[in-house]
């Protein structure tokens, strides 16, 4: 992989070429294809798509509904319909809290992970609030790992759906969700997994994994904001109600009544987001291209660089797992003494750029005893270099805080 | 922050500050959290006929929190309150860019955090000390 090459397709590159951008996890940057496509769209088949007869509103819905099959594709989806778009990740989750929710009774239960995102933790907290359902607690343990009895434990036979991200946001450790999938089946549970962080950095098949839903987001994967994805077993969303209601997901409406569209329209009311879809599909054989492999295998060597270089720092002490292969190039980390804000602040002035702050991991901040974290999260175009430049920031640190060493 | 001399009065404060105790003060106390970043002070003031006698915080947080409010109490021990009252009013329009040289030229020490305007993350821990005083002498008058 020439790493030099790649950067050249990535325009804010060549416009910031001394930014180290170690802020992945939060948006990944996007190459000039997927710019393009988004433009093009604009430029060539603008019109409003799943309207129009004629052969402009025809092009923009091949485009978008083109888009939806290299999604399917990607994901191993059996088939479109099982491809709904949304807006990102927390969109997909609403959706599902809304309308998977409708289908669930008091006193049914459901269990989401100390380790989950606020978009995966608050539409269930809000739900199981509003419909008297008890929300179970699936517990990590001193490493952030989420052990098979810790799941069995948040587990009964009243659990009716389970939650859980494949990557944290927060310490990058992967969780087990085939194993975890196969035992909320057994009970009865559908498994739903947030896939914003894992879909952009690990392969991902939904029916290996055996997930009935999955929520991912366009933005962290080189594709534009505003254009994400929910999966979801097509038996499942055929007895789901609509999210929102509006046009293009109707069938027939009249006074007193309508029907709904087929699937996965009526899962989206309203003009859909065409470009961003062409701009998603873009950046999913933007992947492709370079190999996916490729892709997780260099993530793996700048994470083992990463781990080792924050390893090596004194007064630095790395959240999570005790090894570079369980951080999926996700690294939370203090430096003692300082604060994560001025560590971020201090690495900004040289042009460093990681995360500080509770990462939307309210819960899980207090599971971990801190109030914030910093965080590094990489991708496969960073470079060596790149990581190097953050740890002499780092070590310089403590030093411009004011401290002797 | 990046002009070294304003860094290093906030260093200074934060890592050895002259204000951070506690303080015996039936009373007289607040406590202003930043939600978000975890910031955290509890201010205390020992006030006698309208005068700021004494004062102390405890909390943590990040440097320009703690050591903000450190720099205040500097500021307004020994002052009468409506003066405290003014110094919030000049410290509060400085972060938003508002203030006049001379104004800002007031406030001391506390002026070094004028670069603070130019860094919206960085407000709120700023302006956390300075709208617990606020508050504090708020409640006080009641
Ligand atoms: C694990 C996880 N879930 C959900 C989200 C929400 O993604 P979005 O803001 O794109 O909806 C994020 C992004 O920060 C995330 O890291």
């Amino acid at each position: 992989m020439d790493i030099k090459e790649i950067r050249r397709d990535f325009p804010l590159f060549q416009n910031y070429p001394n930014v180290a951008y170690l802020d992945n996890a939060a948006t990944t940057q996007r190459p000039e294809r997927v710019l393009l496509a988004e433009k093009r769209f604009y430029e060539e088949a603008n019109a409003n798509p799943l309207r129009g007869l004629y052969e402009l509103s025809q092009k923009a819905t091949d485009i978008y509904e083109d888009a939806r099959e290299v999604v399917r594709a990607f994901i191993g989806a059996r088939s479109t319909e099982e491809i709904v778009f949304t807006r990102n990740s927390t969109e997909s989750l609403n959706l599902l809290a809304y309308s998977y929710g409708s289908l669930l009774q008091e006193g049914d239960e459901i269990a989401i992970s100390v380790l989950e995102h606020h978009s995966n933790l608050i539409p269930w907290q809000q739900l199981a609030k509003k419909k008297r359902l008890k929300l179970q607690w699936i517990e990590i343990d001193e490493n952030g790992r989420i052990t098979e009895d810790a799941f069995r434990r948040a587990l009964s036979e009243k659990t009716k759906l389970v939650s859980m991200t494949l990557i944290s946001n927060v310490l990058g450790t992967r969780n087990d969700v085939k194993k975890f999938a196969r035992i909320a089946h057994e009970v009865g549970a559908v498994f739903v997994c947030d896939g914003a962080q894992g879909v952009p950095h690990v392969p991902v098949d939904v029916n290996d994994l055996g997930v009935d839903f999955l929520a991912f987001s366009g933005h962290k994967m080189l594709g534009p904001m505003g254009i994400g994805v929910l999966y979801g077993r097509k038996e499942l969303l055929d007895r789901m109600p609509p999210f929102l209601y509006g046009g293009e997901m109707i069938e027939y409406v009249g006074k007193e009544e309508a029907t709904w569209a087929e699937l996965p329209h009526k899962f989206e009311a309203g003009t859909v987001n065409g470009a961003g879809a062409a701009g998603l599909a873009a950046a999913i054989q933007y992947y492709e291209n370079i190999g996916f492999e490729k892709i997780v295998k260099r993530e793996e060597e700048l994470g083992e660089l990463t781990f080792r270089t924050l390893s090596e720092i004194p007064h630095v002490t790395i959240l999570g797992a005790k090894d570079a292969a369980s951080h999926h190039g996700i690294f939370s980390f203090m430096v003692e003494g300082v604060h994560p804000h001025d560590i971020a602040e201090i690495l900004s002035a040289d042009d460093v750029c990681v995360r500080a702050g509770h990462h939307c991991a309210q819960v899980l901040m207090k599971e971990l005893k801190v109030n914030s974290t910093a965080r590094v999260s990489i991708a496969f175009y960073n470079t060596e270099e790149e990581i190097i430049r953050l740890g002499e920031s780092i070590r310089s640190l403590r030093r411009r805080m004011g401290y002797a060493e | 922050m990046q002009n070294s001399f304003y860094r290093e009065i906030i260093n200074d404060h934060n890592l050895y500050p002259t204000h951070k105790h506690e303080l015996g003060c039936a009373g007289c106390e607040h406590r202003g959290i930043n939600p978000n970043c975890g910031d955290d002070i509890t201010l205390k003031l020992q006030m006698e006929d309208g005068v700021i006698k004494d004062g102390a915080y405890l909390g943590d947080g990040c440097a320009i929190s703690q050591a903000s409010a450190d720099i205040m109490l500097d500021l307004i021990i020994g002052k009468r309150k409506e003066e405290a009252i003014r110094l919030t009013d000049i410290f509060l329009r400085m972060i938003k860019g508002e203030a006049t040289e001379d104004e800002i030229e007031e406030l001391e020490e506390a002026g070094a955090l004028t670069d603070v305007s130019h860094m919206p993350a960085r407000v709120k821990c700023a302006v956390l000390a300075w709208h617990t005083l606020e508050q504090l002498l708020h409640d006080n008058a009641k």
